[in-house]
C-alpha cells in the first residue's frame, strides 16, 4: 500500500497516523513475509530491516480475556483481551458491544478505530453476536 | 564432564530483615539489616564484601546506592534488573565472578518497604504504550490472561488455582515467621473479591515489607565457614518477552529453557529434587512453573497441585515457608526463595523441615511471566 505518512517518522507515530486516517496497518517483513505487533523497525522473527506497512483485514480471534472488576460508580467492569489477528500478530485490546463477562476465548471479532481523542486506539466487536 | 560452574561456589550466609511490616524504615535500611544478618550468619563483616549483586525498584542505579549506603567499594558489581527474578539470576553472575577471581565474597541483597510505604500491589514499571488505552491492571491482568488461557486450553479450574493458595497457607502455618497464619479454605479463595477474572484477591501474593541477603564464596573457601555450605549446582536464566502480548504461548514460560539448562549444569533430574521453591506472585505461577520445570506434564499442573499434593505431607514440598502468597512478598521476591531453600538444605526449618532434603530447586519469575531464572542448590553430599 502507498505510504500515507512520512516514512522518516518512527513506527509508533506511523501506527498512530494510520489510525487517525481510519486505517489499520502494521509492518510486514519483505523477507519472511510475517506481520508483527507492536510495530518496530526490524522484523522480530527473522531480523530483516526491510519492512513494508500493509493494511490488515481487522478480523481476529480472542486469544485470552479477563474481566477487570471495578465499582459501578467508577464505570463498572470492563474487558481486556488479547486478540490474535488473522494476519498473525497478537495485540491487547478491548471487546466492546457485549457484556465483558460474555467475551469468550475463540470468539471471532472485528476491529474498529476509536478516534475520539488525539490518541486513537483499536477496539473490537463480536463478528457474530452470541 | 561436569560444567565448570557446578558446585564451584556456595552460599555460606543468609539473612532476613523487616519481613511483614517495617515501619519508618527505608528500602536500604531494610537491605542493610538483612546484609548485617547474613554477614553475621557467615561470620564475616562488611569489609570482607568485594562483590555486590542487587536490584531495586527504588533506585535507578541500585549497586551505586547500595554500596554507598553500606560504605563498601566492591571490586565487582552487577545490578542486572530482571524484576523479581533478579536475585536468582544473580547467582549465576556471582558464581562466574567468583570462579574468575573477580570477587571473593559476593553479597546478593534486596530490601523493600512496599507495605508500609504504600500498601498497594504497586509497580515502578513503565507503562507499555500499546496497553495504556485498555487499562489492564499491572501486573495482575497479564497473569489473569495466562490463567484464563490455561483454563481454556487444559480445563484447569479456579478451584485448582485456589488449591495452590491453600497449600501455601498450610505451609505458612508451620512457619512462625509467615505473615499470615489463619486458616484458609478453597471456598474462601473462590469467594474472595474478584479483581481480574479468573484471579481473585486470594490468588494474589501478599504485599509486605522485607529484605534478604545471601553471601556466596568459592567452593575452596566454603568449607572454612561456620555453617554447612550450600552449593550452587546449576543455574540459568531465560527471557522470551517483556509485555504479555509478546508471550508466544500464554501457557508456556521460558522456565522450560532456564529449567533445562539449570538441570543440565547440575547434572541431575527432577527426580532428585527434594524441595521446590517457586515464585508464586499469583496462584497460576505455581502451576505453570511446575509444568515448565518438568514436575508434571503441560496441562496437568491443575490436577497436580490439587488434593494437597504440594502441601505439607504431599508428594512434592513446594514453597515450604508459605510462599509469596502467605509468607512474605515485598515487591520483588526472588531473594526469599533462595534463602528458604538454603534453610531447608541446612535442616534449620523446624516444623516445616523436609526430612533429608539434599537438593532444592529455586525458580524466580520477573515482569509478566517474562524473565525466568532457575537455580539448583545442594548439600556437600550432592557434589
Amino acid at each position: 500500500m502507498s505510504q500515507i505518512v512520512n516514512i522518516s517518522t518512527g513506527p509508533d507515530q506511523t501506527w498512530s497516523d494510520y489510525l487517525k486516517n481510519q486505517i489499520l496497518a502494521l509492518p510486514k517483513c519483505t523477507e519472511c513475509e510475517k506481520f508483527h505487533f507492536f510495530p518496530r523497525i526490524v522484523c522480530p522473527y527473522c531480523g530483516c530491516f526491510k519492512l513494508e506497512w500493509q493494511r490488515l483485514s481487522g478480523i481476529g480471534e480472542v486469544y485470552s480475556c479477563t474481566t477487570i472488576h471495578r465499582k459501578p460508580e467508577r464505570g463498572g467492569n470492563y474487558n481486556v483481551s488479547l486478540i490474535t489477528l488473522d494476519e498473525g500478530p497478537r495485540m491487547m485490546s478491548r471487546v466492546e458491544g457485549i457484556k465483558p463477562e460474555l467475551v469468550k476465548i475463540g470468539a471471532k471479532v472485528t476491529a474498529s478505530i476509536n478516534n475520539e481523542t488525539d490518541k486513537p486506539f483499536v477496539i473490537f466487536t463480536p463478528l457474530v453476536q452470541p | 564432564m561436569p560444567h565448570e560452574l557446578r558446585g564451584s561456589s556456595a552460599i555460606v550466609g543468609i539473612g532476613l530483615a523487616g519481613c511483614g511490616e517495617a515501619h519508618g524504615r527505608s528500602p536500604l535500611d531494610i537491605l542493610a539489616e538483612a546484609t548485617h544478618n547474613a554477614l553475621d550468619d557467615a561470620g564475616l563483616s562488611l569489609s570482607d564484601v568485594d562483590g555486590l549483586f542487587t536490584g531495586s525498584a527504588y533506585h535507578f542505579m541500585p549497586t551505586l546506592s547500595t554500596a554507598e549506603y553500606l560504605g563498601i567499594r566492591p571490586r565487582y558489581s552487577d545490578g542486572s534488573m530482571v524484576g523479581g527474578s533478579s536475585f536468582v539470576a544473580h547467582t549465576l553472575n556471582a558464581a562466574m565472578a567468583i570462579k574468575n577471581g573477580l570477587c571473593d565474597v559476593a553479597l546478593i541483597c534486596y530490601g523493600s518497604n512496599q507495605r508500609t510505604a504504600g500498601g498497594k500491589l504497586a509497580t515502578m514499571s513503565e507503562q507499555q504504550i500499546y496497553e495504556i488505552p485498555y487499562k489492564p491492571r499491572y501486573p495482575i491482568s497479564s497473569y489473569a490472561l495466562a490463567a484464563a488461557r490455561h483454563m481454556h486450553q487444559y480445563g484447569t479450574t479456579r478451584g485448582q488455582l485456589a488449591d495452590v493458595a491453600v497449600a501455601a497457607r498450610l505451609w505458612a502455618q508451620l512457619n512462625p515467621e509467615a505473615f499470615v497464619q489463619d486458616e484458609l479454605t478453597r471456598e474462601a479463595v473462590l469467594n474472595s473479591r474478584m479483581i481480574s477474572d479468573p484471579l481473585s484477591l486470594l490468588d494474589c501474593c501478599l504485599v509486605t515489607d522485607g529484605g534478604g541477603a545471601v553471601i556466596m564464596v568459592s567452593h575452596e573457601r566454603a568449607k572454612y565457614f561456620q555453617n554447612k555450605p550450600i552449593y550452587l549446582l546449576g543455574t540459568a536464566a531465560a527471557h522470551w518477552h517483556r509485555q504479555i502480548t509478546q508471550m508466544p504461548d500464554l501457557t508456556v514460560t521460558a522456565a522450560v529453557e532456564s529449567g533445562q539448562r539449570a538441570f543440565n549444569m547440575a547434572g541431575i533430574t527432577k527426580n532428585e529434587v527434594d524441595v521446590v521453591e517457586v515464585y508464586d506472585a499469583f496462584t497460576i505461577n505455581t502451576i505453570l512453573f511446575l509444568e515448565d520445570l518438568g514436575f508434571c506434564r503441560k496441562g496437568e499442573g491443575g490436577s497436580y497441585v490439587a488434593n494437597g499434593n504440594i502441601a505439607p505431607g504431599g508428594s512434592l514440598p513446594v514453597n515450604t515457608h508459605g510462599g509469596g502468597l502467605s509468607c512474605v512478598h515485598p515487591g520483588m521476591y526472588g531473594i526469599f526463595i533462595l534463602i528458604e531453600a538454603v534453610r531447608q538444605l541446612r535442616g534449620d526449618c523446624g516444623k516445616r523441615q523436609v526430612d533429608g532434603a539434599e537438593v532444592a530447586l529455586v525458580h524466580g519469575n520477573g515482569g509478566v511471566l517474562s524473565s525466568q531464572a532457575t537455580s539448583i542448590l545442594g548439600t556437600e553430599e550432592t557434589l
